[in-house]
Parts: C-alpha cells; structure tokens; sequence
C-alpha cells in the first residue's frame, strides 16, 4: 500500500506569541530588533513585528510528529535523519497569527537502502491565507524493511 | 510600490557574483539546548554523547534547523529585511558536533548573489563550513529585492 498523497488535518490550531517570535530568534543568534521591537518593524513597511525566516520550523517539527509517529507508516524514528528542508513563506509571520497546519506525505522513494519521505506542512490562517509551505525530506537509514510493512515487519 | 521606508536592499544595487559580508558563527551545548527546548525536536543526538554515539554518530550534533536558521542570518543582515527572504532551502550534509566545552564549534559563512531575477527577486547562495567543510550539500535563498 502506497502512503504516498496521504494528508493529515493537525487537530490544533498555533497561535504565535509575540514572545514565541523573540525566543526563536534569540534561539538562532539573530538579534535584528524586527523580531522583537514592532516599531523598527513599522519603520520598514510591516504593520508589527515579524518572525525569523526558519520560525515555522517550530510548527514544522510537530507537524512531522504526527506523521512519523503514524502506526500504519510504521517509521523507526530512532533511524531518522533529516534530510533537507524548505521554507517557502507566502508572507511575514506576525504575532497574534492563529495558524492552522496540514501534512502532506509528497513522495516516498527508497535508494541505497534508505528510504526518503518528503513530507509537506502547509500553514495558514483560519480564513485560509496561506502563511508558509515547509517541504522537509526525512531519511530512514536502511534496514531492508519497506515503508508501511509496520513496525514488527 | 514605495521604496522610501522599506529597509529593503535595492534591485539596483545587486548583480549577479556580489559577495555577501561573510559571517562567524559558534554554537555550543548551551545553543543546542535552547533549541531543543524552542523547537520541540528534544531527540538525544542533541544531547547525550553516549546516546548519539549508539546511533553512529561521532558525538552530539546540532539540529539541522538550528544551523540552517543560524547560517540565515548572513542574508537577512545583507537584504535588511529578514521578511524578505521568501524562500529557504538547505540539503543537510555533514553533521555538525558541537563539543561539551564553552568554545564549541564554528561556522563560517559566506555567501554571494547567484542570479538576479526578472521578477525583483534574487537568489542568495550560502556555503556553510564547519572544520572546513561544507555542513550543506546546497543552500539557498530567494530574496525579495526593492
């Protein structure tokens, strides 16, 4: 059975404090004061304050819980590595921004033993504007067992 | 579009080859905890030598994202506005372990001005070195220009 198409609906919804926005950008060593202070955001054209470029990778990261923790994909998780990642953000995240997320499982290919799953999360408002596109590629490290031969295979 | 606010780097002032203000890095325990915390992705490799050793790593690694996220700022600091950069991608190469001591690793990063685009966007290349080889097998990213 292909798991390849299958979607998730994340039963949260994540709502962005203007501190979560803070943290992350201290987190990754990037003091630009846009992240933390809405007026030097304002002064530059943005209505408040915005995120660092990798601040969905928050959301990202538990969207591919869900995935990952799936019992009929039956992924090992302690032979899991990420891959590759992208961000692809169709605007600023801001504070206040209540933000829904689905996971896409893309594409599923094995090569060398390993397999490679590309899983895409979407991000968007309630209304349905799309905020950002994360596409992540996770590899399991190989062990001759199929994707979806379940977890005692 | 105005540009008279905007901290965006102009169009005119970018081409093809530019070289961006390179950028050092350290990243030590300290940022890997903190990231774990942040991020969710609490997974041992990022801090249990003894454990990442068990999964065949030579110590404790920094997460992908952190790095990526690091490396990022050599394109927001240049482009002026971090909103800018509309897409991000990074292949993880090497991983990067980051000693239990208070120096830790260092990345250096550079980068320069791959392709000017039609549309006022411009791709930002970015090599990321750690013990003098490149932790990304590629990295790039797509900047709104003014």
């Amino acid at each position: 059975m292909s798991f390849v198409g299958r979607s998730y609906r994340l039963p949260w919804i994540y709502e962005v404090g203007r501190q979560n926005i803070i943290e992350f950008a201290y987190a990754v060593s990037d003091l630009n004061p846009v992240y933390r202070d809405p007026e030097a955001a304002k002064a530059i054209g943005h209505p408040d304050s915005v995120a660092s470029p990798t601040f969905l990778s928050v959301l990202a990261t538990r969207s591919h819980h869900v995935v990952t923790d799936d019992p009929d994909l039956g992924l090992d998780y302690s032979r899991m590595v990420h891959g590759a990642q992208r961000f692809v953000l169709h605007r600023p995240v801001r504070p206040g921004d209540r933000l829904t997320t689905s996971a896409h499982v893309d594409d599923i290919t094995s090569r060398a033993g390993n397999d490679y799953i590309v899983l895409r999360s979407e991000f968007a408002t309630e209304e349905g504007e799309k905020v950002g596109t994360v596409v992540a590629t996770l590899i399991v490290r190989g062990d001759g067992i199929g994707l979806g031969e379940g977890k005692d295979a | 579009m105005s540009t008279t606010t905007t901290g965006l780097r102009r169009a005119a002032d970018v081409s093809k080859g530019d070289q961006l203000p390179p950028l050092t890095l350290k990243v030590t325990r300290r940022d890997l905890i903190r990231y774990s915390g942040i991020s969710s992705d609490c997974n041992f490799i990022h801090y249990s030598d003894k454990r990442a050793k068990e999964a065949g790593l030579p110590g404790v690694i920094a997460h992908g994202l952190l790095t990526m996220g690091m490396v990022a700022k050599i394109v927001t600091d240049w482009v002026g506005d971090p909103a800018a950069v509309v897409d991000y991608q990074a292949r993880f190469g090497r991983p990067v372990v980051v000693p239990d001591d208070e120096a830790g690793t260092t990345i250096d990063v550079t980068a320069k001005v791959g392709l000017v685009n039609d549309d006022g966007t411009a791709r930002v290349d970015v090599y990321a070195k750690c013990e003098g080889q490149l932790i990304f097998g590629r990295c790039y990213a797509i900047v709104r220009l003014a």
